[in-house]
């Protein structure tokens, strides 16, 4: 089974945004909390489903993500998820991760 | 249900709640007293010479899919009509709407039923509506609120509003 | 060009006053995400993969020089300094934020543009000819009548919650550049045999997971009518449109069911109860529009300037361009000028700020004033005369706007595919970057001719790949991106779909095939075929036993 993350749009702004450990949200993919198993991933969801209500972020989803070269990395696994986190191919200077 | 009720025509429309004399009946319901009903269609199309010697008015209610024209020829003995909107994407009503009142000339009430928000207010009142049962009574003002949003509409439909083509052309005849 | 009136403007400011308040309850909460969609729709907001899109008409393609500078403000303002003109003349920003947006929507309006219906159920933005009012094969222009169905269809209250989007498109001329065939409704100006001019109505076109060549389903409809005859098509579809499938929604599956003459009498027998109706335009509504559109005072000028001629005789590089990039003007001693967003490695369709301020000044000194966006996602000057086309294409070669490439294989229709789109499957944008560097020798491109490249990230077809020469469709197959080659589309007079070659390719095998493709053609090409006119003549045997035995 693979691990998961929280991802979701900023609800002012559109952002791509990860569920941090903190309870809050990062454009980072590196900041966001991973989920390990069914029941970390229902607290992962009911924590996002409360920023929804919050008018926090919108569309909130589990995405997989590959941990397993290198824990200290965090990839998506679906190429669409790692466009979205990296910003367009056709524009590597976007690139969110590449920063800090 | 709360219901509001639209009056006066064009811009200066304005929308209250009201009391609802209507009765809505099932189909296999016993009619009350003597309140005027709602009924499926149906159970008009069933009932509908018993119905109309209880001598109380009567009104159709409409599913979205139900076109004007199973009612077209009844329209005389019916004072109400409603249309359903099962959900606000679901915009057939609107062309219902329509039909009734200026392809068969229905003058008695038009009931909007369903999902009925504040944001489609206008485009339902332009297409012939006057009541509409809405969710909660504190949102009246707000839908008196969203028939004022527009002073310009651009083409003709079922309300008393003149469109932006038809006041060019009176403005230059007039000068 | 169409100039706002006090009522138009009042009516763009109450609808952005509108959604400035549904921002702001979205903000707070009083409405929820499924309430707010389709109101931001409406006002052409989607959310996508990276960010809020908007999308911004550019009715019937016609801009002014004013109306180019406020769309470089805005990418400049509130998006990362670019936009992205799309194949329905709409432009996007990718980046905006949902704060900003109802301050981007007065910016427009103050300049007599707005984002209405450029998303939703409802009647989009009414797309036309990129060369109206200045081709040299035109009837009439075709803009007037959009302008009237913009305003017709402006908050229409009977139609903004459609089965399903619906567009409509309009041509002038016979030589059709505008797609008229794959449109829900396609309206193409006729001359009947008394003389008059109206309007030969196609319904039932479109392209996306089931494309369908339109219908005819009235050879000549006189102008008058147009506006009870649009309403009634409207209606029979609202009414009977199918709602329960999203897939089977647009006005083609309807049309397919019943039948396209069982539809026309539908269609007829509302319209007895419209037409010479309130719907009908009032006396002097469509002088008033009309005039608007009287062609702009042109110099008398010979047919033929000597010195353009000699131009091009001195300098190859400037004839290619004149070869591929002009089009014939209606008036003697002017041109069209098409300048192409679509540089050899570039990104089909997208503009920096400083290269719209540009364009914006190229239109005041060279083309009074105006432009022009297709569908083919190339901006146009469309007034130049032929004594200024020698400097004009220097300072567009300055600014990167002059590849000679215009209908070539270079010249190629991307979406913006999974780079931007939350619909998309594979990326488009890269493929036609990799073909347009494969093909960049500009004496290569112009011997092989016209040929059309389409290509759509999803079955949705934004990219218009069914009705490319060659088109190409990006597909998941278990997360990797695969790509799938149709043959002989056609979006013109003569309108075709493409057909499916065979298998679909890998992500880093599509610029090989199409190599392929056109060495086949060049294989058996015969005099002056065009890649289509030989696809014609030989079929898709020839094409795919080659692509099949290499690949």
């Amino acid at each position: 089974m693979p691990k998961h993350v929280v991802t979701a749009n900023r609800l002012i702004d559109g952002a791509v945004v990860y569920l941090t450990d903190c309870g809050g949200w990062s454009e980072r993919i590196q900041d966001a909390i991973v989920a390990d198993g069914k029941e970390a991933d229902a607290a992962l969801t009911a924590a996002a489903d409360r920023a929804v209500a919050d008018c926090i972020v919108v569309a909130p989803y589990l995405i997989d993500v590959d941990t397993a070269a290198d824990s200290s990395v965090l990839r998506a696994l679906r190429y669409r998820e790692r466009i979205r986190s990296d910003g367009p191919s056709i524009h590597p200077e976007f690139a969110k991760n590449l920063k800090g | 249900m709360p219901l509001i009720k639209t009056s006066g025509a064009g811009t200066t429309a304005s929308a209250d709640v009201v009391a609802d004399p209507w009765v809505s009946v099932g189909d296999d319901d016993p009619l009350p007293a003597a309140a005027p009903v709602i009924v499926s269609l149906t159970r008009w199309e069933r009932d509908r010479d018993a119905l109309l010697a209880t001598g109380r008015p009567v009104g159709v209610r409409l599913a979205s899919h139900q076109l004007a024209t199973s009612i077209a020829g009844d329209l005389d003995h019916l004072a109400l009509v409603a249309l359903e909107f099962p959900t606000f994407r679901d915009g057939r009503a609107y062309s219902t709407a329509r039909q009734l009142r200026e392809r068969f000339g229905f003058k008695g009430e038009l009931r909007a039923v369903g999902n009925v928000l504040r944001d489609q207010l206008l485009f339902m009142h332009r297409c012939g509506f006057d009541t509409f049962e809405i969710a909660h009574p504190d949102a009246a003002a707000a839908f008196a609120k969203a028939l004022a949003e527009f002073t310009v509409f651009y083409q003709p439909a079922t309300d008393q509003r003149t469109p932006a083509p038809r006041l060019r052309h009176l403005r230059s005849a007039a000068e | 060009m169409y100039r706002y009136d006090e009522f138009d403007h009042a009516f763009v400011r109450q609808r952005v006053d509108q959604f400035r308040d549904q921002v702001s309850r979205r903000l707070s909460g009083e409405l929820s995400e499924d309430e707010f969609k389709p109101l931001r729709l409406m006002n052409g907001l989607y959310l996508q993969l990276h960010a809020y899109m908007l999308r911004v008409a550019i009715p019937y393609g016609t801009l002014s020089s004013r109306q180019m500078r406020c769309l470089a403000h805005i990418a400049r303002t509130y998006d990362k300094d670019y936009g992205h003109f799309t194949t329905r003349q709409n432009i996007q920003y990718n980046w905006p934020a949902l704060k900003d947006v109802p301050d981007i929507l007065m910016d427009l309006a103050a300049v007599e543009m707005h984002a209405l219906q450029t998303s939703g159920n409802c009647i989009r933005n009414v797309t036309a000819d990129q060369y109206a009012g200045a081709a040299a094969d035109e009837i009439e222009d075709p803009r007037v009548w959009c302008e009237i169905i913009r305003q017709w269809s402006s908050l229409h209250p009977e139609f903004s919650f459609l089965p399903r989007k619906f567009k409509i498109a309009v041509t002038g001329a016979p030589n059709d550049r505008a797609a008229v065939a794959v449109h829900d409704i396609g309206l193409r100006m006729v001359r009947n045999e008394a003389g008059e001019v109206g309007f030969q109505v196609l319904v039932g076109g479109g392209q996306g997971r089931t494309p369908v060549i339109g219908s005819m389903i009235r050879a000549f409809l006189p102008k008058r009518y147009l506006l009870s005859y649009l309403e009634a098509i409207l209606r029979v579809y609202n009414l009977l449109g199918r709602r329960d499938n999203i897939f089977k929604a647009r006005i083609k599956i309807l049309v397919q069911q019943v039948g396209a003459q069982v539809f026309a009498d539908m269609v007829e027998d509302e319209w007895q109860h419209l037409k010479d109706g309130p719907v009908e335009l009032p006396d002097g509504e469509l002088e008033r529009i009309q005039a608007y559109f009287a062609p702009p005072s042109f110099e008398p000028l010979p047919t033929l300037h000597a010195g353009f001629v000699e131009a091009k005789d001195r300098d190859p590089a400037f004839a290619a361009w004149a070869r591929s990039n002009l089009a014939d003007h209606r008036e003697p001693g002017y041109a069209i000028v098409n300048l192409s967003l679509k540089p050899v490695g570039g990104v089909p369709g997208d503009a920096t700020s400083a290269q719209m301020d540009t364009v914006a000044d190229l239109a005041d000194r060279f083309s009074l004033g105006e432009i022009r966006v297709s569908h083919e996602q190339n901006l146009i000057l469309p007034h130049v005369r032929q004594k200024d086309l020698h400097s004009l294409w220097q300072e567009l070669t300055a600014v990167g706007f002059a590849t000679a490439n215009i209908g070539l294989i270079s010249d190629i229709i991307a979406c913006p595919g999974l780079d931007y789109c939350s619909l998309a499957n594979a990326r488009s944008i890269p493929i036609a970057q990799q073909i347009s560097t494969r093909f960049a020798e500009l004496d290569r491109m112009h011997d092989i001719g016209e040929l059309k490249v389409k290509i759509s990230g999803c079955i949705n077809a934004c990219g218009h790949h069914h009705v490319g020469h060659i088109g190409i469709l990006g597909v998941d197959k278990k997360g990797e991106e695969f790509y799938q080659i149709t043959l002989g589309g056609d979006a013109t007079e003569t309108a075709e779909l493409g057909r499916l070659v065979g298998p679909a390719l890998p992500y880093d095998k599509v610029a090989d095939a199409v190599e392929t493709l056109v060495d086949t053609y060049l294989e058996h090409r015969q005099g002056g075929e065009r890649f289509l006119d030989t696809y014609r003549r030989v079929g898709l045997q020839p094409f795919k036993e080659k692509l099949y035995a290499t690949h």
